[in-house]
């Protein structure tokens, strides 16, 4: 059995568990085995409709106790549902979420652990299961075969698309006893509007070329023709053009959209850090001698003032003749 | 109060990425080693600065083999007061966690502090994997601390936001941008570092549950494609047409 915790931060599925179930279940149908999904905690919605990515049963534990993210009270959880299911696999997801949970999960189910999981190279009949994953800030790859038993990935975000090919299943109300929270919650501060950017699929970032925060409208006009989030450099963080939450790079926030647009970033290797992972990078900048060229598939060379508004432009005819 | 940092040694930022011939482990000749940068600039600092606040102890622990010992110096130079190596190659982050956790066993830390991942591996697995092996509750990717009393109020990275809680010590925590500011070791922490005791510890043995079979470096890039800055149409139909990513 493939076990998939499908997150649902403060009550809501997020992509990362439509890709996460997506991928349990072309896992399990290598292993020749089931996969199920669990949900911790109330949620919005059915949460049987996990079984359209490919879930053959839907648990939960709704205990409002799980509206909290305590690691022990999760770990506590997810190992007894895992003991239940007899799962083999666990799946979570590369997320905040994930990263607080995967290691402690592992080490209770005596499993090893991969996190950030691109991909699954081998399955072999011994029980050895071999995957893949970026490691060195996407400078290389490397491939890794989990021995134990029972065995837990974290599946990076973006790594695969979610496919709709079942249909909804009856949720399974599991009754697990929950601990206490160690952890307390007072308050929750979520910036509204755009994707977060881990989960992002087009990025359009600026950094110092754009000269003052006042320019900043044709970068958010773009974004918004595009569906994109923002982001930005680490010096324009630092100097509190944008908010740091905004900063990507080796300090701030490592991503890897499908697209991303640089303008006006010369690409440190501390920025490249953070987005070599991109699956596309279009570099705008007016210094042909910009490293982040060397980094890039589609590079246009021009003042940014002149050549943002007339790429927003092109993608607004484009996207109105779609 | 009673702090403990994990710090890791990692390759420069810059460094060029190899590996042996076999692809089986990271070749590190001719690199530079560095601390690892979440360790340094935000857990080892704000443990620092909670010392300086309430008083209290601050060791900085790493899994590392002697030579090693020039980053652990750092550590102190920044200021720790004492240092731990645990005299052993970390060849995962389960063995690296195991050893820090059997030596955070006995010794009562308030608080144990590590950065949010390393910037090689980047698995972001030991912290977690401590805490369960101490029972300790865990915060990850915490971009501030304070404590007030026996209780610490941090604020942790989440998708999408921030999420303020409150936990009793004592607890492992990952931390984040955010937490502290880097300090670069003035002459007088570096004169001090030489003469704080650095405690040298054998490793437990530890099963491996997960092998490398190989790394590999990407293709090279295929080399930019240059777009005239007159025509956007033109790099739209390639994102669109070629690379298909709208």
């Amino acid at each position: 059995m493939v076990l998939v915790y499908a997150e649902s931060p403060r009550g809501q599925f997020k992509k990362a568990a439509f890709e996460a179930v997506t991928f349990g279940k072309k896992l399990a149908d290598q292993m020749g085995c089931p996969c199920a999904a669990v949900v911790l905690g109330p949620v919005q919605g059915d949460p049987g409709e996990l079984g359209r990515y490919g879930a053959s049963r839907v648990l939960q534990v709704s205990d409002d106790a799980l509206q909290t993210l305590d690691s022990q009270s999760y770990t506590q959880v997810l190992a007894e549902v895992a003991r239940q299911v007899g799962a083999e696999v666990v799946v979570m997801s590369h997320t905040s979420t994930g990263k607080t949970l995967a290691g402690r999960v592992a080490v209770r189910l005596k499993a090893g652990l991969v996190s950030g999981v691109s991909g699954v190279s081998e399955v072999s009949g011994d029980g050895r299961l071999v995957v893949r994953k970026s490691v060195f800030s996407g400078k290389a790859t490397a491939e890794y075969a989990i021995i134990s038993p029972i065995k837990v990935l974290s599946l990076m975000g973006n790594a695969i698309r979610p496919e709709v090919e079942g249909q909804a299943v009856p949720v399974e109300a599991l009754s697990v006893a929950v601990p206490a929270p160690r952890v307390r919650v007072r308050e929750v501060r979520t910036v509204e509007g755009r994707v977060p950017l881990p989960e992002a699929e087009v990025v359009v970032s600026a950094g110092r070329g754009m000269k003052d925060p006042s320019n900043w409208g044709i970068v958010e006009e773009l974004a918004d023709v595009l569906g994109a989030t923002t982001a930005c450099s680490r010096p324009v963080a630092d100097s509190h053009w944008r908010p740091h939450h905004e900063h990507v790079g080796q300090t701030g926030i490592a991503i890897r959209p499908n697209l991303y647009i640089a303008i006006g970033i010369s690409g440190a290797i501390q920025h490249l850090a953070g987005v070599n992972n991109s699956k596309v990078i279009v570099v705008i900048n007016k210094d042909p001698e910009a490293p982040f060229f060397k980094a890039a598939d589609y590079g246009v060379v021009g003042d940014l003032f002149e050549v943002v508004p007339r790429l927003t432009e092109s993608i607004r005819k484009f996207k109105a003749a779609q | 109060m009673k702090f403990l940092v994990c710090i890791s040694q990692t390759p420069d930022t810059t460094a060029r990425v190899a590996f042996t011939p076999d692809g089986k482990a990271y070749d590190g000749t001719g690199v530079t080693f560095i601390m690892n940068p979440y360790d340094e600039w935000y857990a080892l600092v704000r443990a620092c600065e909670l010392r300086e606040a309430l008083g209290g102890t601050v060791v900085a622990l790493n899994v590392g083999p002697a030579a090693n010992e020039t980053t652990i110096r750092k550590a102190l130079a920044i200021g720790a007061d004492e240092a731990v190596r645990i005299d052993a190659e970390p060849t995962s982050s389960a063995f690296t966690a195991r050893q820090i956790a059997e030596y955070a066993r006995s010794e009562n830390f308030d608080l144990i502090f590590l950065g949010k991942e390393t910037i090689d591996y980047n698995g972001a697995e030991v912290g977690a994997m401590v805490a369960e092996y101490l029972d300790l509750p865990y915060i990850a990717f915490a971009s501030k601390l304070d404590l007030e009393g026996n209780r610490a109020v941090v604020e942790r990275d989440i998708e999408g936001g921030v999420e303020v809680v409150e936990v009793d010590l004592p607890f492992v925590v990952s931390a984040a941008k955010g937490m502290a500011e880097q300090r670069i070791p003035n002459m007088r922490g570096i004169m001090m570092a030489r003469t704080k005791p650095l405690k040298v510890v054998p490793p437990v043995p530890v099963e491996e549950p997960v092998q490398v079979v190989k790394f590999t470096l990407p293709p090279p890039k295929a080399g930019v494609k240059l777009v005239n800055p007159e025509d956007m149409d033109e790099l739209v139909r390639l994102l669109h047409e070629e690379a298909k990513v709208i």
